[in-house]
């Protein structure tokens, strides 16, 4: 689950890492103040409005606006509330933007030898290694995949304890591999603390600064502050019961609709690009019908795994779902039944097919349906799906795997 | 032989009261499993609808029935509490079934686990021995070590066999032992997959095949065995003749699996990678299934590793239990 750049600043906040003062507007009648707020202090106010979605590309699509007056920042607000986001990481028609961040305009320091002072700094959970992991790069402000791909000597990981987090002595190392001195050292090493604290107390999968950047010096931090700018949040889907907070901050218009409705129903769907949706149970076994569809010539539209059960209720939600997207042409059921027997699943499908409501309100399937079915019972079941053929005329059964994605594929071609 | 159970294993089932445990015992008694009892905090003294003892601590039950396994059904919360309560009274193998389980939590559980057992270094792996307790899931079918057909696996008085194991939740009828095999020939099956590996089973037992285990390792990201640990005990079990390896999209398993298989395995070896249609930063299901930003995971990567090491590829699903019978020249 991902979360806002605003959310991610306020916990950040909340576990002692600095961030520059700012605030989530989501009214134009607010950005004035909010800019007032950000700035107040400044020597040359200084702010930036940045559109609050989750997908990224949103500099270039004109949604993250420096701003010196407080018209300036009125004038951006209602720009980013009044056009829609278009970005490659967007869908064609774009996003509405209902929240924006006003922030202060970080002053960064020059780095010595060129360049400003901007850090890297994650932590995730490495697979192979069975350890969270801290990351860290003197090159911050960018993308880290670029850095791990053409310098990957440029990146330092760290193992955290898996017991008792990241150890105090590991933060330094760190901090002075990158380059930190003076005072800059203790406020690095308590930002990395800090982070592994949120990092593990939250259930992330990753928890990201970038950039961390060091001010010029103040009165109070003679030799700069170490600051957060920007922050990215994912977690753990699996461990958002214990984190009401978390959770909270679940943002569903950020989520295709069709995905949110399948949660509901303890359906896990992915939607996708093609014309063939599955109906399947078993995550593996739906990424391997996807696959088999697509070495048939076919396009898969989405995953969907109906759990283990494969009941006539969850079938029924099951279809409702895949055929909420219009370009769906075609339907694939592949069902293992294993523990539930196949001529249950059978009559369960036939009854779903038979009773679906279409959206003109009329009953019955419409479009091409291939059904193939293993495991117990399956001649009774197979007998079942011949049968209903008079109700549901666009129903087939299939011998195996290979059989079904080839008919299906052949149905929707036509 | 086959690997990690056999008709002596003597299970017990941690959250049996609970819909999903009762449905499961009942299942695995009914296949022929040596099921003796149970574990639900506060129900100790009772007993299940089968006539099981129910214990309120996994330590009771173990001093009580002489267990040496458990199938944990325990709601995820409380899941990763169950593994170590499991380890700590002893028990040498560990199937946990629940989904669901947080990564963090198995975190803290891996390395509990990897302070008590002893390591190897195996062809340039350091691999986990498993000597003190096995770990198998979590978010997995179980394992299943088939015993010849004697039975209808009707009810507990007519079992399936009166010389398999099942711990876990995997159809038992559909696998083949090798005594009942067309062929005489045995194959392990290892998956991260619960339906596939039934698809696996059902494709090998209908070519004729027989299967020695079948152990599915779960779906999650941080996880007990892995590909490597199981195809070292295949490797080492003179009763399989061949090895099915399913696996799927996301980490690096099938990679380093490759590389094992190179190095240490000289059975044949068929794979199947599912996820090559997935699209990146998508969780397909399984928390481990993903191919991450920086296009690590891929189906095609993984495929590329395990042709270049001598392993019979099957590209569709259909198709697992001919590449089995190719790379075994059948």
């Amino acid at each position: 689950m991902k979360i806002h750049e605003y959310q991610a600043r306020d916990l950040l906040a909340a576990f002692g890492i600095p961030v520059p003062k700012g605030r989530m507007i989501d009214n134009v009648d607010q950005a004035r103040e909010a800019y007032k707020q950000a700035v107040a202090g400044m020597k040359t106010p200084m702010a930036v409005v940045k559109a609050q979605v989750h997908a990224g590309g949103r500099g270039k699509a004109g949604f993250v606006k420096l701003v010196k007056v407080d018209q300036d920042a009125e004038d951006s607000a209602r720009f980013m509330f009044t056009n829609r986001m278009k970005s490659p990481q967007t869908p064609p028609e774009g996003l509405e933007v209902k929240k924006l961040l006003v922030a202060q305009a970080a002053d960064i320091a020059d780095r010595k030898g060129g360049g400003k002072e901007e850090f890297y700094l994650a932590i995730t959970t490495d697979r192979k290694t069975r350890r969270n992991t801290l990351i860290a790069s003197r090159e911050g402000g960018v993308e880290i995949e670029a850095i791990a791909h053409d310098r990957p000597e440029a990146i330092i990981k760290a193992a955290l304890n898996p017991l008792t987090g990241l150890e105090p002595f590991v933060a330094r190392e760190v901090a002075f591999k990158l380059g930190f001195v003076g005072k800059q050292v203790s406020q690095a090493v308590a930002i990395m603390l800090n982070l592994s604290k949120l990092f593990i107390e939250k259930d992330c999968t990753l928890a990201e600064i970038n950039p961390l950047i060091i001010t010029p010096p103040t009165e109070n931090f003679p030799d700069g502050q170490v600051m957060a700018i920007d922050a990215k949040f994912d977690f753990d889907d699996n461990a958002t019961f214990r984190h009401k907070d978390i959770d909270a901050m679940f943002d569903p218009t950020e989520e295709n609709p069709a995905e949110i409705k399948a949660r509901k129903f303890g359906l896990s769907y992915i939607a996708l690009e093609g014309n063939i949706g599955c109906l399947v149970n078993g995550a593996g076994l739906a990424m391997a019908t996807m696959d088999t569809i697509k070495l048939s010539g076919g396009q898969p539209a989405n995953f969907l795994d109906v759990g283990g059960s494969a009941s006539e209720q969850a079938v029924t939600e099951a279809f409702g779902i895949i055929l909420s997207d219009k370009s769906v042409k075609g339907v694939m059921v592949n069902i293992f039944g294993g523990i539930m027997k196949c001529d249950i699943i059978a009559q369960g499908v036939i009854n779903a097919a038979r009773n679906y409501k279409n959206a003109d309100g009329s009953t019955g399937f419409k479009v091409p349906l291939v059904v193939r079915l293993e495991g117990t019972n399956v001649d009774a079941g197979r007998k079942l799906l011949e049968d209903a053929k008079k109700d549901i005329p666009t129903m087939q059964a299939a011998t195996d795997l290979g059989d079904a994605a080839r008919k299906v594929v052949a149905a929707v071609g036509k | 032989m086959a690997i990690l159970v056999d008709s002596t294993t003597r299970v017990i089932c941690q959250g049996i009261t609970g819909a999903f445990g009762a449905q499961h015992t009942k299942g695995c008694l009914n296949y022929g499993s040596r099921l003796v009892g149970g574990v639900t905090p506060g129900k100790g003294g009772h007993k299940d609808e089968n006539g099981l003892p129910i214990f309120d601590t996994v330590a009771q039950a173990v001093a009580a029935t002489g267990a040496t396994a458990t199938m944990i059904f325990v709601p995820p919360a409380g899941a990763a509490d169950a593994i170590l309560e499991a380890a700590a009274a002893g028990l040498k193998l560990v199937c946990c079934i629940t989904e669901g389980v947080p990564v963090q939590d198995m975190v803290r559980v891996r390395a509990q686990l990897d302070a008590i057992n002893s390591f190897s270094d195996i062809g340039g792996f350091r691999v986990c021995n498993w000597d003190k307790v096995v770990l198998v899931g979590p978010n997995c079918p179980g394992v299943i070590t088939p015993g010849p057909k004697t039975g209808g696996g009707t009810s507990s008085t007519d079992t399936y066999t009166n010389a398999g194991c099942k711990i876990g939740i995997m159809p038992g009828y559909i696998n083949t032992h090798i005594s009942q095999s067309k062929l005489g020939k045995a194959v392990g099956i290892v998956s991260r997959s619960g339906t596939l590996t039934y698809e696996a089973v059902w494709q090998t037992s209908s070519l004729g095949l027989g299967q020695s285990s079948c152990v599915g390792i779960g779906g999650d990201p941080i996880r007990g065995v892995n590909h490597i640990d199981v195809l070292r005990k295949f490797q080492d079990d003179p009763d399989t003749h061949g090895i099915l390896l399913i696996g799927e999209i996301g980490g690096s398993d099938e990679e380093d699996a490759a590389e094992f298989i190179k190095r240490y395995v000289t059975k044949p070896v068929a794979a199947f990678i599912a996820g090559r249609t997935a699209p990146p930063g998508r969780r397909m299901g399984h928390a481990g299934a993903i191919i991450d930003a920086s296009g690590a995971g891929t189906a095609d990567g993984k495929v590329k590793a395990l042709a270049a090491a001598g392993c019979a590829i099957s590209d569709s699903p259909a198709e697992m239990g001919k590449a089995m019978m190719k790379a075994m020249k059948l």
